[in-house]
Formats: C-alpha cells, structure tokens, sequence
C-alpha cells in the first residue's frame, strides 16, 4: 500500500519486532507482570496489522493466510475448553486445573499458562481476521 | 475533545481524535497504576480500532451528512435526568482507594491470601482471571471468537449479495 513513505517504512520495520516480542514477554510473563493473554493478544495483532499496513496486504497474506489465521482463532478457543474437558476427565470440576499435573500447585501453574497462551492466539487472530475482512470488503 | 468530535464534519478527523482520546485515557490508565488495562486500551482503542474505523470510512465516506433537525425537549430532559441520576448514584459509593469499601472484603482477603499458595503465582490479576474466574474469562473469549465470526460473516455476506 504505502510504498513511497519512506520514513515509515523504516521506522515501523524497526519497531515491528519489538512490538512482536514485547508481546510475547507480556504473554508468557503474565504470571509474574502485569499484562496477560489478551493483552498480549491484542498487541500482537496490532503488531500484525502494522506490517499489514505498511508492507501491503499481499505481504502480510503470504505471512499469515486467511486460512492460518482462522485456524488459529478456533485453535486457542479449542485449547482454553480443552484444558477445562482434561479437568472434568481427571476427576475434578471443569477448569480445574489441580489435577493437571502432579500436585495441584504445578497444574494450577500449567493450567493457567495453557489457558492464557489459548486467549492469546484467538484475541490475535480475531484481530487479524476482522482486519482481513474489512480490507477484503474495501478492495472489492 | 468530545464537543471536537460532536461539532466536526469530517470524520477522518473525528476518528483520529477518538483515536488521541484512546491514548490519552491508556495515559490514564497508567497513572492509576492499571497497566494491563492501559495495554489494551493503547493496543485496541489507539490501533485495533483506529485502523478498523479508517476501514470503514474507506467502505463509506468521509463526510458527515449534515441533517437538519429541530430542537427535541423530550429526548434532551431523559438524557439530563438520567445523568443527574448517575450523578446522584455516585454519591452512595465508597471513595476511590477506601480500604473499607465492601469490594475489598467479600472474596479478596481470601483470594490474595491464598491465591499465590495455591497456584504459584505472585500475580494477582492473572491468577483471579484464569482460574478461579475461569469460567468468566472463557465466556470473555467466546464473546471475542463469536465477534470474529459475525464480522467474517456479515462482511463476506454482503460482499457476496453485491456481486450476484
């Protein structure tokens, strides 16, 4: 899209990977520091959608196809539920996470980790696919 | 800024400045010491949703119609009133940060005593929201998913009826 801005283009390709990664540290650091799944959700979309705009729509479709993404978006949800179903088939209540591991303090580490990491990637793929829809509509 | 928005025509303008008012409030956020909160509403409020309304000006257009309308007492008194009312709600509650307030002793003493025991985890915020609000949050996401869907729908939907 943007091909002749320059200045844009550097600066938002040097950015991009930080915002990526600082993503993923509010993602997996979210037990420890503020911030959580969606929010790492939500600026790694906006992350995405930055590259989106900056390098054209083309680009960012061979990066992630529409396909990809919508996988992904059922993916995460799917995982959060899952997690919910191995604590009802271990014994306990759904969303238990104490039986996931040997003892429940572990499980509830993981059963937090895996939840959190399944909002991230359905808040950043809706983000992304709600993106793709617009622009799909303002291309036609 | 509002009266900016509501008095201006040009709606490129109105969504950049809803878009500054995004960043302002993430601002807000970070001195009231919610910075979770502040990173989605930068993230959603200043990005997401800038992009996404630049979207759809691209979709329609960037004047306002301009509407010529009479004066309407009745819907302008409901609106006072109803604000007087908030207002007026607002005088019952707890002040900001009052230790007192029956928020900070129904489940919470519990929750932040034994919380970081039980899960292993010294924060409080993820902890609450991912298990033992599991349930919430994964409504939250649901909510998000079913979002998605109806945006993919809606828009290949319509796109669709327009090329038959």
């Amino acid at each position: 899209m943007v091909r002749r801005h320059l200045v844009l283009r550097v600066v938002s390709k040097l950015l991009i990977p930080f915002i990526l990664l600082f993503a993923l540290y509010v993602q997996f650091h979210g037990d420890f520091g503020p911030g959580g799944g969606f929010q790492a959700g939500v600026i790694f979309g906006a992350g995405f959608i930055l590259y989106a705009l900056i390098e054209g729509i083309e680009v960012a479709r061979r990066v992630a196809p529409t396909a990809l993404v919508r996988l992904l978006m059922v993916l995460g949800l799917l995982l959060y539920v899952g997690v919910g179903y191995v604590g009802l088939f271990k014994g306990a209540n759904f969303l238990n996470y104490d039986v996931l591991a040997h003892d429940p303090v572990h499980g509830q580490e993981l059963g937090i980790f895996l939840v959190e990491l399944g909002v991230g990637i359905t808040v950043a793929a809706t983000m992304v696919t709600i993106f793709f829809a617009f622009v799909d509509q303002a291309r036609r | 800024m509002a009266l900016g928005i509501l008095h201006m025509r040009n709606l490129f303008a109105v969504v950049m400045l809803s878009g500054i008012y995004s960043l302002i409030s993430a601002g807000l956020f970070v001195t009231m010491d919610a910075v979770d909160v502040a990173f989605t509403e930068a993230a959603v409020g200043g990005g997401i949703a800038t992009v996404l309304m630049l979207g759809t000006l691209a979709l329609t257009t960037t004047r306002e119609k301009f509407v010529k309308s009479d004066l309407q007492i009745v819907p302008l008194v409901i609106v006072i009133a109803t604000g007087a009312l908030l207002i007026y709600a607002t005088f019952d509650m707890p002040s900001f940060g009052d230790p007192a307030a029956p928020i900070h002793h129904h489940v919470v003493p519990r929750y932040i005593e034994e919380g970081p025991v039980r899960t292993g985890i010294p924060n409080v915020v993820t902890f609450v929201l991912a298990s033992y609000r599991g349930y919430d949050t994964m409504g939250e996401l649901t909510v998000i998913f079913t979002a998605g869907v109806g945006v993919m729908l809606l828009l290949a939907l319509a796109g669709r009826r327009r090329d038959d």
